[in-house]
């Protein structure tokens, strides 16, 4: 009998059953805690403690949904996020990419050295300006608001121009040297040509942008101190103060209305979140 | 000196309109905070009253710091568990993605999505998969196993580790760059190596990890940057307990900024931090010159 021989990459059965087997346990492990984030929020209080456990809860209490939009201000926290986090995401992404832009493709006196502070505050540990800005907003009597928190996403990201400038010199010139035959200026270039060929890269950047804001605690925790104005990462912190022991049901209810929006987004936009990992990994 | 014609003056002036909002940026609010915040940790400063110089004092005294050493030990100790556990775990999927299997892109997806949340809710979540007492962790344990449980977060020897532990979740951002960096080898290193009679073993050890030792390494010093300067975490979950022992450091600055107000202080532990990561990440990357493999370039 000829004995099969297997080219790179193919796997013998065996090995296919035992790659197959790995995964499929890794794959229930990484969901597993969605899933129990969904299911202990749709028990009652009494499915919680319950021995042996409820996987699944035979009545399903869509009502703790409805209670964390009573005990807490989880509407304003929503709404406060998703402006904050929309605005922020606009402000950083179009003022690195007029940045990008101008590092990509213009010739200036200097441009090279000014590239070269852009990467090296990448290498700065947030901490460290921190301070500083805490003491400039507190001056100017910003803290409390929204201002410390949105005014400097306006002055672009140097991680996000970094992103941005690979994507534009992939993009060729020739269309370029149309526009400047033409007697249009670099703002021309900019609209016309730039901005409709990198959607892609906008829309990388903006995911990335869009994750860490939706995500950051650290940023509200020090600039605001009122409740209504808290967005979800900081509004969830404060959730079970209201509470005598935590109350896991809602706790999770909430919990998963925070994370909720990212996950939708991801299940429509998952190619640009993993471009974007991918990008800024392995142009790092 | 070559006069510059009317375009290249024009393309100039253009180029200071388009960098302008990252410029004003840069000074406001990353050059000079940098300067003002080196000054300051030669201070006194409660916000309050105006700042007094008080030369290497906050320096001298944080060396003397109980605390200090404690935030410090907690947050490598924390570190030298997360960054392994991180990269090991991610390669380990990666590795076992890029097999020629169906429902690949299912599974990227299974195993990515979980890293794209991460922060307050996901701490609460940890929470109460690890709590002691009703966490579904312990009550597997007991069911399956007889084992009862450990304390996780409510246990100073468990807390560390739990946090850890925490982190495999979020483990997906590494992988898929771990997988792209695979997907990018040429095939026929690999046949040629069949041809020779290597085991896969022998194909890994040789010529993958070589080959994608530049990504290992840059994926190893991110997440090592990124681990000294853990927070969220700890903050939502252990309020820096029990007993210290997940007080980490930017939680000790955190506290001595924003609840103490001693900005002369924080502001030299922020300068700590940065040397301390400057340090690390230039240790690596010399240490690194030894394994690492630069001769293979995917883009050419």
């Amino acid at each position: 009998m000829k004995r099969k021989t297997y080219i790179h990459g193919q796997l013998r059965p065996a090995e296919k059953l035992l790659v197959y087997i790995l995964l499929g346990a890794g794959a229930i492990l990484f969901a597993f805690p969605l899933f129990w984030m969904l299911s202990t929020s749709l028990k009652s209080p009494g499915d919680i403690h319950k021995v042996p456990m409820v996987w699944i809860p035979a009545k399903i209490q869509w009502a703790n949904y409805k209670q964390i939009f009573i005990d807490a201000p989880m509407g304003n926290y929503l709404w406060n996020s998703i402006w904050y986090t929309g605005i922020t995401v606009v402000g950083t992404v179009i003022t690195s990419s007029m940045a990008a832009f101008a590092f990509a493709r213009m010739k200036a006196r200097g441009s090279i050295l000014l590239f070269g502070l852009v990467l090296s505050t990448m290498m700065i540990p947030s901490q460290v300006t921190l301070i500083p800005q805490y003491l400039l907003f507190n001056k100017l009597h910003w803290t409390g608001t929204y201002l410390p928190l949105v005014i400097p996403a306006f002055t672009a990201s140097a991680f996000t121009i970094f992103l941005m400038r690979q994507f534009y010199l992939g993009i060729s010139r020739e269309l370029d040297e149309a526009v400047k035959i033409d007697g249009g200026s670099h703002f021309v270039m900019y609209f016309r040509i730039l901005i409709p060929l990198s959607a892609p890269a906008f829309a990388t950047a903006a995911i990335l942008e869009m994750m860490s804001r939706w995500n950051d605690l650290f940023g509200p925790l020090i600039y605001l101190n009122d409740g209504a104005k808290y967005p979800l990462s900081l509004g969830l912190v404060n959730f079970t103060a209201a509470y005598g022991a935590t109350p896991w049901h809602l706790l999770m209810a909430a919990s998963l209305v925070a994370v909720l929006p990212l996950l939708i987004i991801f299940f429509f936009a998952q190619k640009y979140f993993i471009q974007g990992i991918v990008i800024s990994g392995s142009k790092g | 000196m070559r006069k510059l014609t009317m375009e290249m003056k024009r393309e100039e002036r253009a180029f200071w309109v388009f960098i302008l909002p990252w410029l004003i940026g840069f000074i406001v609010f990353t050059g000079g905070p940098i300067l003002v915040s080196l000054l300051l940790s030669f201070t006194e400063y409660n916000v309050i009253s105006s700042p007094s110089y008080i030369g290497i004092d906050n320096y001298s005294s944080l060396f003397q710091d109980k605390l200090f050493y404690k935030s410090l030990l907690v947050t490598l100790y924390y570190s030298v568990m997360s960054v392994p556990f991180t990269i090991i775990t991610s390669l380990v999927i990666a590795v076992l993605l890029n097999t020629k299997i169906r429902g690949q892109s299912l599974l990227r997806t299974v195993y990515y999505a979980p890293s794209i949340i991460s922060g307050v809710a996901v701490s609460f979540l940890w929470s109460w998969l690890l709590n002691p007492q009703f966490g579904v962790v312990n009550s597997l344990l007991y069911d399956w196993f007889g084992i009862v449980g450990p304390g996780w977060f409510t246990s100073s020897a468990t807390v560390v580790p739990s946090m850890v532990l925490m982190q495999l979740t979020a483990s997906g951002s590494t992988m898929v760059i771990f997988l792209a960096a695979l997907q990018s080898l040429p095939a026929d290193l690999y046949e040629s190596a069949s041809i020779d009679g290597a085991g896969r073993f022998t194909k890994f050890v040789k010529i993958t990890a070589p080959m994608i030792s530049p990504v290992i390494l840059f994926n190893t010093i991110i997440s090592m940057i990124a681990s000294l300067q853990v927070f969220t975490e700890a903050y939502v979950i252990t309020k820096g307990g029990p007993d210290y022992n997940s007080y980490f450091y930017v939680y000790y600055l955190f506290d001595t900024a924003f609840k103490q107000f001693r900005m002369g202080y924080a502001s030299a532990q922020a300068w700590i931090l940065f040397i301390i990561i400057f340090a690390l990440t230039v240790v690596s990357l010399l240490a690194s010159k030894k394994f690492i493999h630069y001769e293979y370039d995917p883009k050419k």
